[in-house]
């Protein structure tokens, strides 16, 4: 097959439609050549000979009549060494080395290699000549940063090879030739460290998929102990604006226990960006004793940077996430925002012209982020291992209003939903993450039957209080008053934490346990009080005790001395568990 | 010689067009009408039919009147001489003043890298205490004011044009009032305001067309003092009426609305105007403050809403007042931990108080028995809502602070305010000190 070549024949917006002579194929790469720039484009529509394709940059100054050239290939992304630490735009363009050629501003039609030629990899053979290999199968490895970077067979061969050759182990640069293998007839391929993989398809290259069920711990008690996610699984923040979804993912960036991090800024602010760019490299991971960026890509296509590359960055984002899965690696993939991605789509579904659906949506929006959360997984890879890509995704609905299309397509196909609220923010509570509403399908760190009991505190707590509201505390009963006290106190020592206390900020999971049973004792005990003032004194003070014992390091002296204050002070008033409560523990030690 | 084309097929709305070639997407062109020329704009091309969106509108255009491409996107003049202009948004002069052209430079530029840009580090000093004290503005910042019709929204832009320490001030007028205009202009003007300021100015009478260049003029001339190490501060006001003139011009295209008749593209647009605010590092910045109107007060509405996710925190301007409540300066952080020791303490000891105060009041209302502690709060709440609040301060942060402090020692004791001792005992006042012993 010979590359298809075409004249520009309209323009609309980001949109150009071509006079194609020749073949081409739905979602291939085409350039528009302007001058000496050529201006990358994806086929996003083919009638007869003509087709329509979004232009990735700014299409100013195009006419009709300017040649355009199409490469045969579908949009793609370089896999290989060198991919960690990349700070890049939606289509993997290195931003650092385009700001060294271009200064301030995106140059457009500037498109570098986002993996260093020059530099050089040790490789290390795991593979011998004669031995036989299917795709997604390592034959050597190189050490990047603290990880293993595989060397495997590219995704894109289907047949099994043979090794006719292989280096031996030394260093090589990403396009060195480091083995030659051989398919079922005969036929030789030369293989580098480096291959492309057309981002809007799933790398498939594992044995088996499997049930996410492991946690993966964020560090922040209310999502670890009641709203947990699972390595492999999927969750969603929607929330209103200033409600915090942006400062949430951030520190989910930094203390989440996965071994990578991709974040995937999709339309947002650059400055928040920045912070992250800026303030990773100093930070040091502490799991590793590296710098955080070490662990991290950063794909960022801001919301002044052009419209079609913001809904390729997506899919670039976790197709990077899925190659390092396939290294038995677990990934942890945050888009901010998907709602920016769904209107990246609207804008091109609007410009093509198709019916719309709701809101001006196309009809497709659901399949399409039903589509991108399930590429999310953990998986079985050939040689036994397994790794994991986790998804999170903000999504900004407008309004703050859940109920439309965006949220709700998202919220069917996801495993967590984290809804944040405007009244926990405004009222400086984090996480906003509402208690209430919010909803997971995962395990989480502590059984369900007692974070269900808890939850069921604040529930009713929360009933309480808005009945106080109408009737007065002095019109509430006793019991229902320290019901409502229990749940507040929850909310303040265990959903709320500190963001800004070094010790608070981040949770460990032996830690998650250890208060949360210890608060289960409160919770779940019934208390002695003679009056109402005496009861909230007592919670005011118990309160104030536990927020000490938040900050208090892990299992120091002060940690220690804190919490057999605690356990006195509930001693005092506490009379046993109820019934129920009882039976939970019970159930508890025997399952332990 | 460029070709003349002399044949108008189809008149929409604004948009006219005409069978031409060799003709480039977001080209330039004039069209010579009976009632004068007016520029128009490249947006749409098939095969040799060529769109074009007229900037002075449709209205008045025959059918054999002349459309001469001029081979160029639009441009703009950019110098010194601009200071102490006034331009309307297809950049012709407003006043009485030659018209620019020499060193031209294109509108709507690219975005800025964001691996170039740095952490905002500067505040920029208003004069205003609900600003600089409480939700301090910063170098780079881009922050909408958040109003609604019938608020003082432009003249506290006035003023914070007057007083702002920044290099030069550039206003866009989107859809303004003309005496609102005038009002800019002779305020600035007896300010001594006037020699450091551009004026784009697109009044509500101007063609619609026109309301779209605004900020993307204002923009582009900023940009380029900015690249020269100057300071620029870009008034935008009312950028409501820029999404309008976008919904207007989407409808008549016939684009398929999205939300309340707003093509969907409105966060793009609205976000490639507002990310523009930037600090180059080793050169000047770029901070924009906008105004947006609520429609019906109702901070959901598409425009207001969409502006909210894309900038950098907003303020409220409700009664006259800078809401202390939902007014959000994002980026304070960054800088209000060098102004001085107690800022930042004293910024939310105050609020949680003025909390306090809303909370009383609310019972006062309701008919519920004074306590002392309410009576405190009250007074202290009436104090700072006149001291401080009110839009005619005009202190200087240092200022702004001490009077915080008098204001808290005008009411409470020294152990009810809720503030650290440390701090208490440095910068409570004098008087009151012995006063209270």
């Amino acid at each position: 097959m010979v590359t298809a070549k075409g004249k520009v024949v309209a323009i609309n917006g980001n949109m150009v439609s071509v006079e194609v002579d020749g073949d081409i194929s739905m979602n291939e790469v085409g350039y528009v050549i302007l001058g000496d720039k050529r201006l990358k484009s994806e086929v996003i529509r083919i009638r007869g000979t003509q087709a329509e394709l979004q232009v990735f940059e700014i299409t100013k100054g195009i006419a009709v009549g300017d040649d355009v050239e199409f490469t045969q290939e579908l949009l793609a992304v370089e896999l290989g060494p060198g991919l960690l630490t990349l700070v890049c735009d939606g289509l993997q363009n290195p931003l650092p080395e385009l700001a060294e050629r271009s200064g301030f501003f995106l140059e457009r039609g500037l498109y570098l290699p986002s993996l260093e030629r020059e530099r050089t990899w040790h490789f290390t053979p795991t593979a011998k000549v004669g031995d036989t290999l299917t795709r997604g199968e390592a034959f050597g490895w190189v050490p990047e940063g603290i990880f293993e970077h595989k060397i495997m067979i590219p995704f894109g061969m289907y047949d099994a090879y043979t090794i006719a050759s292989i280096s031996p182990e030394g260093d090589y640069k990403v396009t060195d030739t480091v083995a030659t293998v051989t398919d079922g007839n005969g036929a030789s391929y030369d293989l580098t460290m480096r291959f492309e993989w057309p981002v809007k398809r799933a790398i498939d290259a594992y044995v088996d998929r499997l049930k996410p069920e492991e946690p993966m711990v964020t560090k922040v008690r209310l999502i670890d102990t009641f709203l947990p996610v699972a390595r492999g699984g999927t969750y969603c923040i929607p929330g209103p604006f200033g409600a915090g979804k942006t400062v949430l993912q951030q520190i989910t960036s930094r203390n989440a226990e996965v071994d990578i991090v991709i974040v995937a800024a999709c339309g947002e602010r650059a400055g928040e960006v920045v912070e992250t760019l800026r303030e990773f490299p100093e930070l040091m991971d502490p799991k590793t004793g590296k710098s955080l960026m070490e662990r991290t890509i950063i794909i960022c296509n801001t919301s002044s940077m052009p419209v079609a590359a913001r809904e390729a960055s997506v899919y670039t984002a976790v197709t990077l996430a899925e190659y390092y899965r396939q290294m038995g690696l677990d990934v942890l993939l945050l888009a901010d925002s998907t709602s920016r991605w769904a209107q990246a789509m609207r804008e091109m579904s609007g410009r093509l012209e198709e019916i719309p659906g709701e809101e001006a949506f196309p009809a497709y929006l659901e399949s399409v982020i039903a589509g991108f959360y399930e590429r999310a997984g953990v998986v079985r890879l050939k040689d036994g291992s397994t790794g994991s890509v986790s998804i999170g995704g903000t999504v900004s609905p407008a309004g703050g209003n859940f109920e439309e299309p965006v949220t709700q397509a998202t919220l069917k196909v996801v495993g967590a939903f984290h809804g944040l609220s405007r009244a926990r923010s405004d009222a400086r509570k984090y996480p906003a993450i509402d208690p209430l509403d919010s909803w997971s399908k995962y395990p989480g760190l502590v059984d369900t039957t007692a974070t269900e009991y808890a939850r069921e505190i604040l529930f009713r707590g929360n009933e309480v209080d808005q009945m106080m509201k109408v009737v007065g505390e002095e019109g509430t009963a006793l019991d229902d008053y320290i019901v409502y006290l229990k749940g507040d106190f929850l909310d303040a020592v265990y959903m709320q934490q500190n963001a800004f206390d070094p010790v608070d900020a981040s949770v460990s999971t032996e830690r998650q346990r250890h208060v949360f049973d210890m608060l289960f004792s409160l919770l779940g005990a019934e208390l002695q009080f003679e009056s109402k003032d005496k009861a909230r004194t007592y919670f005011y003070g118990l309160r104030q005790r536990f927020l000490d014992y938040n900050s208090a390091e892990w299992d120091s002296d002060e940690f220690k001395r804190l919490e057999s204050e605690i356990v006195s002070m509930i001693d005092e008033i506490s009379s046993g568990l109820e019934p129920r409560a009882e039976r939970i523990v019970k159930q508890r030690g025997q399952d332990a | 010689m460029r070709k003349v084309y002399s044949r108008i097929e189809s008149i929409t709305g604004n948009v006219i067009t005409v069978i031409a070639d060799g003709v480039r997407y977001g080209e330039l062109a004039v069209v010579s009408t009976r009632y004068g020329e007016s520029l128009a704009e490249v947006i749409r091309m098939r095969h040799s039919e060529v769109s074009l969106q007229v900037y002075a509108g449709g209205r008045g255009i025959s059918t054999g009147d002349e459309v001469r491409f001029l081979g160029h996107p639009m441009r703009v003049s950019f110098s010194d001489n601009l200071m102490g202009r006034l331009f309307n948004g297809s950049g012709r002069p407003r006043d009485n003043g030659p018209a620019l052209t020499e060193n031209l430079i294109e509108i709507g530029g690219p975005s800025v890298n964001p691996a170039k840009r740095i952490i905002p580090r500067n505040m920029i000093r208003t004069g205003i205490p609900m600003i600089d004290l409480f939700n301090t503005l910063v170098e780079s910042q881009k922050l909408p004011i958040f109003s609604v019709s019938g608020e003082p929204y432009n003249q506290l832009l006035a003023r914070i044009a007057m007083q702002a320490e920044v290099d030069l001030i550039i206003l866009g007028g989107i859809g303004l009032k003309y005496d609102d205009y005038l009002y800019f202009r002779d305020t600035l003007e007896e300010g001594g305001a006037l020699s450091r300021t551009v004026f784009f100015v697109h009044t509500a009478s101007d063609p619609i067309v026109e309301a779209l260049m605004v900020p993307d003029i204002s923009l582009a001339v900023a940009e380029r003092f900015g690249l020269k190490g100057k300071r620029v501060l870009v008034l935008l006001t009312d950028m409501t009426n820029f999404a309008d003139a976008m919904k207007e011009i989407a409808i008549t295209q016939e684009q398929v609305p999205s939300n309340r008749g707003y093509p969907g593209d409105l966060y793009s647009q609205l976000a490639s105007r507002y990310e523009k605010a930037v600090d180059f590092e080793g050169a000047g910045s770029i901070t924009i403050l906008g105004v947006t109107t609520m429609p019906g007060d109702d901070v959901t509405h598409p425009v207001p809403d969409n502006t909210g996710y894309i900038t950098e925190g907003q303020y409220y301007l409700r009664n006259g007042r800078i809401e202390p409540f939902g007014s959000l300066s994002r980026l304070k952080q960054q800088v209000n931990d060098r102004t001085r020791d107690d800022h930042r303490a004293l910024m939310d000891g105050m609020i949680k108080l003025y909390a306090s105060y809303k909370e009383s009041l609310e019972k006062k209302a309701m008919g519920f028995r004074m306590s002392d502690w309410d009576n405190k709060l009250l007074r202290y709440g009436e104090t700072f809502e006149r001291e401080m609040m009110d839009l005619s301060v005009n202190i200087p942060i240092e200022r702004a602070l001490d009077l915080g402090w008098e204001i808290l020692a005008d009411s409470f004791n020294k152990e009810e305010t809720g503030l650290r001792t440390e701090l208490i005992e440095r910068f409570w006042p004098k008087e009151a000190a012995e006063a209270s012993t």
